[in-house]
C-alpha cells in the first residue's frame, strides 16, 4: 500500500506540476526515480515535523500541492499544533501520508504505533481522514487527491494486505461502499479492518448468522447519509477499527445515528482497541488478536451480543 | 541568576532613541484601539512600531489595492501577538479602512487578537501560536526559488518566541536551501511575557546562535528609523545564505511605565489612569518629536 502511495504521489507529479514531495528522514532509496526525475520538487528533510508541516503550508498558499510522509504516529502527534494551525486554519490543499497507521509498528512499541490518529485528526476542522483498505483502494484514492480542496490525512498499512476492494465500486472521498450486501447485521469497517470484517462475515454465514459489510474508508467527511441508509431497519450495528475506542470509527457513526436516524437507535457495538498503550510486542497481527480484533474473536463478539441473554 | 552576555548594548541605550511624529502617529493608532477594545499586547505592538513602519513604508515591495499581487514581497508577523502593529501600518497604507482599527477585537471585526488569513487585506498567514512563522516563511522562499519569482519573504519574530524549539528547525531548513530572499526580523526587546529573557531562558549569544545556524546576521537599533532603512536596503546579506536582522528594541517603546515592563505585555483592562498616562506620555514625545 505504501508503495503504491508513494509510486502515485509520482505520477501525480508527472501530470501536475503543483505537486511537491516532502518526506521526513525515510528509508534510502524511497522515490529516487522520482527524486532523480525532477528534483526540485523532491524535498527530503530531516527529523523535524513541526518545521516539514509549516514548509508544506508555506509551499500549499503559494499554489503547490505538497504530499508528506512520515511515520503516523510522529505526522499526527509531534506536530498537531502546525496541523491545525497551519493547515487545518488556512484549510490548505497538503496531504499527510502516514506511514503504520494503527499497529503496524507492534514491534517497535507504544511510541511508535498510531491508534489515536483517526481520532485526534477528526477533531482538526477542515481536516479530511481515510484509511483505505488495500492498494488497490489507495490508487483509486490517489487520483482524487489532487483537487481536493484542504488537508488530507491519509492512513497507510502494513503493506501487502489483502485486496478486497473492487473496481467497479469506484472511489469518492467520503462515499461509503457496500462490499457484502446480503445480511440483517451491518459491520462498518475501516483501513484494514474491512478484510477481517469480510473474513468474519464469511464465517458467520456458515453459522447462518448474515452480516453486510461497508467499507468506510473516509472516516471525516463522514458518510452519514450511508451510515443512516444502511442502519435504517438493522438492529445490530458493529463497527471494526484498528484505533483506540476513543474518538474513531466507532464514535463517528455513533454520532451519525444518534443525530439521524429517523427510529429508535439499533443496538451498537464497537470493536477497538482499549484505551491503553499495548503491554506486548510481538506482530500487528498477533496483537491485534490479543486485543480482541482477530477474526475468531470478531466472529466470537457478534454471536455473543446476537445470542440471548439466559433468564 | 542573571547569565546576560555583553555583546549588544543594555537596554537603556534603546529606551532613548527619540521618536519622530510618524512613530508617535503609528502609536497613537494603536493606542486608540486598545483603548477601544479595553485590552491588546501593548508592549509586543510598541517594540515593533519602528519595525514594521521602515518594512511598509520603504522596503516591502506591495500593493496596497491589490493584496495578492503574485509578485509582492511577503511580510508574515509571526509573533502574532504583536498585531496592532502591523494593523496600523497596513490600516495607513490603505489595505483596509483606518476605522477598523476602532473596531479591534469587535465579534464581527477582521481584526483579532492574533492575526488571520483570509480576514485582513495585507496579513500572508494566521499567526499566534509562537514558531510557526519561520517555516512558512521557508516554504515559501522555496516556492519563490522553484517558480523564479523575484519577491522576499520576511518573518517577524519576537525573541521570547524563538524558545521554540521549530524556529531552529526552519532556521537549519533555510541555510539548507541557501534561501537567500528569506529574512528574519527579530524583535530582540529582551522581555517575554514573566520576565526578562536572561531570567526566562537566555538566548545569548544569539547573533552567533544564528551564524551557527547558516543565517547572515546583522544588529541594529530597531527603533532607529534611519539605521533600520539602511539595514534592509543592504538586504540580502548574502545572496546565498538566509539573513537575520537583530533588532534590539524596547517592549513599551514611548509609554514609560509600560517599558520594560513585563506587566504591560498583555492588558485586557485599562483603568482611567492608565488611559491619561498613556495619553500624556504620547503627547510628550510628541513635543518632543524629531523630525525624520
Amino acid at each position: 500500500m505504501r508503495r503504491t502511495c508513494l509510486n502515485a504521489i509520482h505520477d501525480l507529479a508527472r501530470r501536475d506540476e503543483r505537486v511537491v514531495f516532502i518526506g521526513s528522514d525515510l528509508g534510502a532509496g524511497v522515490l529516487d526515480e522520482m527524486k532523480q526525475e525532477m528534483p526540485e520538487r523532491f524535498f527530503m528533510e530531516g527529523i523535524c515535523e513541526q518545521n516539514i508541516i509549516g514548509m508544506a503550508a508555506g509551499l500549499a498558499l503559494e499554489g503547490y500541492i505538497p504530499y508528506v510522509n512520515t511515520i503516523a504516529s510522529f505526522l499526527t502527534r509531534r506536530c498537531y499544533e502546525q496541523l491545525a494551525v497551519d493547515l487545518c486554519l488556512h484549510n490548505l490543499p497538503v496531504r499527510l501520508i502516514g506511514n503504520g497507521g494503527g499497529m503496524v509498528y507492534a514491534p517497535l512499541g507504544p511510541t511508535h504505533m498510531a491508534i489515536e490518529d483517526l481520532a485526534i485528526m477528526r477533531a482538526l476542522p477542515n481536516m479530511t481522514v481515510i484509511a483505505p483498505t488495500d492498494a488497490d483502494e489507495m490508487r483509486r484514492l490517489m487520483t482524487k487527491t489532487v483537487d481536493w480542496p484542504g488537508p488530507i490525512y491519509i492512513r497507510l498499512a502494513k503493506g501487502g494486505d489483502p485486496i478486497v476492494s473492487r473496481k467497479a465500486d469506484g472511489f469518492e472521498i467520503g462515499k461509503s461502499i457496500l462490499l457484502r450486501e446480503q445480511g440483517e447485521i451491518l459491520i462498518i469497517a475501516t483501513g484494514v479492518m474491512v478484510q477481517r470484517a469480510l473474513a468474519a462475515a464469511e464465517l458467520l454465514d456458515k453459522d447462518h448468522i448474515g452480516c453486510r459489510v461497508l467499507n468506510m474508508h473516509t472516516l471525516k467527511p463522514l458518510d452519514v447519509e450511508g451510515v443512516v441508509h444502511h442502519a435504517t431497519g438493522t438492529r445490530l450495528v458493529i463497527t471494526i477499527e484498528e484505533h483506540s475506542a476513543i474518538g474513531g470509527l466507532g464514535s463517528a457513526v455513533t454520532d451519525a445515528l444518534v443525530g439521524n436516524l429517523n427510529q429508535p437507535l439499533p443496538e451498537i457495538l464497537r470493536l477497538a482497541l482499549p484505551d491503553k498503550f499495548s503491554d506486548q510486542y510481538g506482530s500487528q497481527d498477533s496483537l491485534l488478536t490479543h486485543l480482541g480484533l482477530g477474526v475468531e474473536n470478531i466472529c466470537h463478539t457478534i454471536k455473543e451480543a446476537i445470542t440471548p441473554a439466559a433468564a | 541568576m542573571n547569565t546576560a552576555a555583553t555583546s549588544f548594548k543594555f537596554i537603556d541605550d534603546y529606551s532613548i532613541t527619540p521618536l519622530d511624529k510618524r512613530s508617535i502617529y503609528l502609536r497613537c493608532l494603536v493606542i486608540e484601539a486598545i483603548i477601544k477594545a479595553g485590552r491588546g499586547h501593548l508592549g509586543p505592538a510598541m517594540s515593533l512600531i519602528e519595525i514594521i513602519r521602515v518594512l511598509y513604508d520603504d522596503i516591502l515591495n506591495i500593493r496596497p489595492t491589490q493584496p495578492d499581487w503574485p509578485d509582492r514581497d511577503r511580510f508574515i508577523l509571526s509573533k502574532g501577538h504583536g498585531c496592532l502593529a502591523l494593523y496600523a501600518l497596513l490600516a495607513d497604507k490603505g489595505f483596509f479602512p483606518a476605522s477598523e482599527l476602532g473596531r479591534f477585537c469587535a465579534p464581527d471585526s477582521i481584526l483579532g487578537g492574533h492575526p488571520e488569513l483570509g480576514k485582513v487585506p495585507g496579513v500572508e498567514a494566521s499567526t499566534g501560536a509562537l514558531g510557526h512563522g519561520l517555516s512558512v516563511g521557508v516554504g515559501m522562499a522555496l516556492a519563490a526559488k522553484l517558480k523564479n519569482k523575484p519577491y522576499r519573504v520576511f518573518v517577524t519574530l519576537g525573541d521570547g518566541e524563538i524558545n521554540e524549539g521549530a524556529v531552529w528547525e526552519a532556521a537549519m531548513t533555510a541555510a539548507k536551501y541557501r534561501l537567500g530572499n528569506l529574512i528574519a526580523v527579530i524583535d530582540y526587546n529582551k522581555m517575554q511575557s514573566y520576565d526578562s529573557t536572561f531570567n526566562v531562558l537566555n538566548l545569548e549569544p544569539l547573533v552567533d546562535k544564528w551564524s551557527s545556524f547558516g543565517f547572515s546576521t546583522m544588529e541594529v537599533d530597531g527603533h532607529n528609523v534611519i539605521e533600520l532603512r539602511k539595514t534592509f536596503t543592504s538586504l540580502p546579506l548574502n545572496e546565498n545564505r538566509p539573513s537575520v536582522i537583530i533588532c534590539h528594541t524596547v517592549k513599551g517603546k514611548g509609554i514609560p511605565a509600560a517599558e520594560n515592563n513585563p506587566a504591560w505585555h498583555h492588558k485586557n483592562k485599562l483603568t482611567r489612569e492608565e488611559i491619561n498616562m498613556i495619553n500624556q506620555a504620547l503627547a510628550i514625545e510628541e513635543k518632543q518629536a524629531v523630525i525624520d
